[in-house]
C-alpha cells in the first residue's frame, strides 16, 4: 500500500514540475483530439442538421445506421483504418500509416457518429418546439438554421465535449494505427498501458491524472459557460 | 415600414381539411373584414383551431381556398401574426425574442430598440426583458407571445385561445391588450371558450359545431338570441354534441 501511495505522490510530483516528457505526451495527446474534434465537427454538425430538418428517403434507416456507429468497437475502427493506410491498402501510397495523422483519421471516425446523433437529436427536438412559430414568422430555411443551431449551441457543445471525452480517452483505434512510437505517436492513453505493462505505475498515474484533470477542466468550463448565461437572463 | 395594399378582406370558399380519413372541415365559406374583432365560437372538435391554422396557411387544404385580397403585389404572410395557446418562446431573452420577429421581416437594426422597446412597455414586460422567456410565468409568456406578434403590425391576428390557462388577472391584461391592438386597426380573428370573454371582446362571432359554420353574425344580435338552436344550445350550456342533425339539415353561411 505505502508502495501506491509513494507512486501517487511521485506522479503527483512529475505534474506539478511539469516533466518534460509528460507535458510532450500531454500535449501530442491533447493537439491529436481537439484536430480530430474539429474535424469531426465540421462533418457532423451539418450532418446532424440535415438529418433532423430534412425528410428524404432512407433517412430512417441512416438515423438507425449513425446510432448504432455510436457504439462502434474502436479496435475494429483501428483495424479498419490500419488495412486502408497500410502499405498493401487503398491509401498506402500516402504513407499516413504510423502517424498522428492516421490518429486523428481513426478518432474522426469515432467522433463523428456521436456528435451527429446528438446534433439530430437535439435539432430535432427543438425543430419540433419551433416549428409552427417559424412557420409563422414565414421564417427562410437557412435563418431557421441558423435559430435553431444558437438556440442549441449549449446542447451543441455538450455534444462535442461527449466527441472530445470519446477522443481523448480512445486507446484502442490509435495504438493500432498510430503504433505508439516515442516522440511521434505516444498519446496519453496508449502511455499509460504502456507504462503500467512496464510496471512504471508513476509515469502512467501521472498521466492518468492529467486525464482527469482535462476531463474535469473541460466539463467545469462548459458548465460555467452555460451558468454564466443562465444568471446573466434571471 | 412601407405602405402596402391591405391584405383584407379575407375569403375562405368551399373549404375542406382532412386527417386521418376523417372530414374535419366541412366546405366552409366566409368572409373576415378589416378593423374586427371575430371570435369562433363552439364546442372542443368544432374545427375553430383548424380553421385559424387554415387560413393563417399552417395547414393546408383538403379543398378550397383562402384568399387574401393583396393579389401577387405583397405576401399577406407578412402582414398576419399568429398567437397560439401555448406560447412558443425561443430560449433567448424575452428582448431578443421580439427582436428574431421584426429581424425576421427585415426592419432595420437600428430601429429595433425603440419599437421593442415601445411593445415591451405597452405590454408590461419592462421587468422581465432581459430574463430567459422560457423562464417566465404563462401569463408573461403570453404576454411576449402577443407583444412579438403585435410588434410586427399585423393587418390580423389570429389568436388560438389565448386566455385558455390563465388566471383572471392574466386574462384580464390579455384582454386589454386585444382591446388595444384592436384599436390601432388591427383584425383580430380568435378562439375561446369563455362567453363572457366573448361577449367583451367580440364584434362578430362565428358558431362552429363539427366542422361548419353554423352561424355567424354581429355579437349582439348573436347574444340577443343566435338563429341556429345548437348555437342557442351552447349558450344555454346544454350538451349539444348529443343534438347532432343529419348533414342535409345543415345550413352554410
Amino acid at each position: 500500500m505505502n508502495d501506491l501511495w509513494q507512486a501517487f505522490f511521485k506522479a503527483i510530483s512529475l505534474v506539478i514540475t511539469l516533466d518534460n516528457r509528460l507535458l510532450e505526451i500531454v500535449f501530442l495527446s491533447l493537439r491529436l483530439s481537439l484536430s480530430a474534434v474539429g474535424i469531426a465537427l465540421l462533418i457532423a454538425l451539418p450532418f446532424g442538421a440535415v438529418l433532423a430538418l430534412t425528410k428524404f428517403p432512407g433517412r430512417k434507416i441512416l438515423v438507425i445506421i449513425i446510432n448504432v456507429f455510436m457504439g462502434l468497437p474502436p479496435v475494429v475502427v483501428g483495424l479498419f483504418v490500419y488495412l486502408l493506410l497500410s502499405r498493401s491498402g487503398p491509401f498506402g501510397v500516402f504513407g499516413l500509416l504510423f502517424t498522428p495523422t492516421a490518429m486523428i483519421i481513426a478518432q474522426v471516425i469515432l467522433v463523428v457518429p456521436i456528435v451527429t446523433a446528438i446534433t439530430r437529436q437535439v435539432l430535432e427536438e427543438l425543430h419540433l418546439e419551433y416549428d409552427e412559430l417559424l412557420r409563422s414568422l414565414d421564417v427562410p430555411w437557412y435563418r431557421k438554421v441558423t435559430a435553431l443551431v444558437w438556440d442549441a449551441r449549449f446542447s451543441l457543445t455538450t455534444a462535442a465535449l461527449a466527441g472530445f471525452g470519446r477522443a481523448i480517452s480512445e486507446v484502442g483505434a490509435v495504438m493500432i494505427v498510430g503504433g505508439n512510437i516515442d516522440h511521434l505517436t505516444r498519446v496519453m492513453t496508449t502511455a499509460i498501458a504502456l507504462e503500467a505493462r512496464k510496471g512504471d505505475l508513476v509515469m502512467a498515474l501521472a498521466l492518468g491524472l492529467v486525464l482527469l484533470a482535462v476531463a474535469l477542466g473541460i466539463n467545469l468550463f462548459a458548465y460555467s459557460i452555460t451558468e454564466t448565461v443562465k444568471r446573466r437572463h434571471q | 415600414m412601407t405602405k402596402h395594399p391591405s391584405i383584407l378582406p379575407l375569403k375562405v370558399e368551399n373549404l375542406e381539411y382532412e386527417a386521418g380519413g376523417k372530414q374535419l372541415i366541412k366546405n366552409i365559406s366566409s368572409e373576415f373584414n378589416q378593423g374586427k374583432r371575430y371570435l369562433l365560437l363552439g364546442p372542443n372538435g368544432a374545427g375553430k383551431t383548424l380553421l385559424l391554422r387554415l387560413c393563417h396557411g399552417l395547414l393546408k387544404p383538403k379543398s378550397g381556398k383562402v384568399i387574401w385580397s393583396s393579389g401577387k403585389d405583397a405576401n399577406p404572410k407578412h402582414h398576419q401574426a399568429m398567437v397560439t395557446q401555448r406560447p412558443v418562446m425561443l430560449r433567448r431573452s424575452a428582448y431578443a425574442n421580439i427582436d428574431y420577429a421584426l429581424s425576421v421581416r427585415g426592419v432595420e437594426k437600428s430601429l429595433r430598440p425603440d419599437m421593442i422597446n415601445a411593445v415591451i412597455q405597452r405590454t408590461g414586460l419592462t421587468r422581465v426583458a432581459n430574463k430567459l422567456a422560457t423562464v417566465l410565468s404563462l401569463g408573461e409568456q403570453q404576454r411576449l407571445a402577443i407583444a412579438r406578434a403585435w410588434v410586427l403590425k399585423p393587418e390580423v391576428l389570429f389568436m388560438d385561445e389565448p386566455t385558455a390557462s390563465l388566471d383572471p388577472p392574466a386574462t384580464h391584461s390579455i384582454e386589454e391588450l386585444i382591446h388595444e391592438i384592436s384599436a390601432e386597426g388591427t383584425t383580430v380573428i380568435m378562439t375561446c371558450h369563455d362567453l363572457g370573454q366573448a361577449k367583451r371582446l367580440a364584434t362578430d362571432v362565428l358558431f362552429m359545431f363539427r366542422g361548419r359554420i353554423k352561424e355567424m353574425s354581429s355579437a349582439d344580435d348573436f347574444f340577443a338570441g343566435p338563429q341556429n338552436d345548437l348555437a342557442q344550445a351552447f349558450l344555454d350550456g346544454q350538451l349539444i354534441w348529443w343534438k347532432r342533425r343529419p348533414e342535409k339539415d345543415d345550413v352554410q353561411i
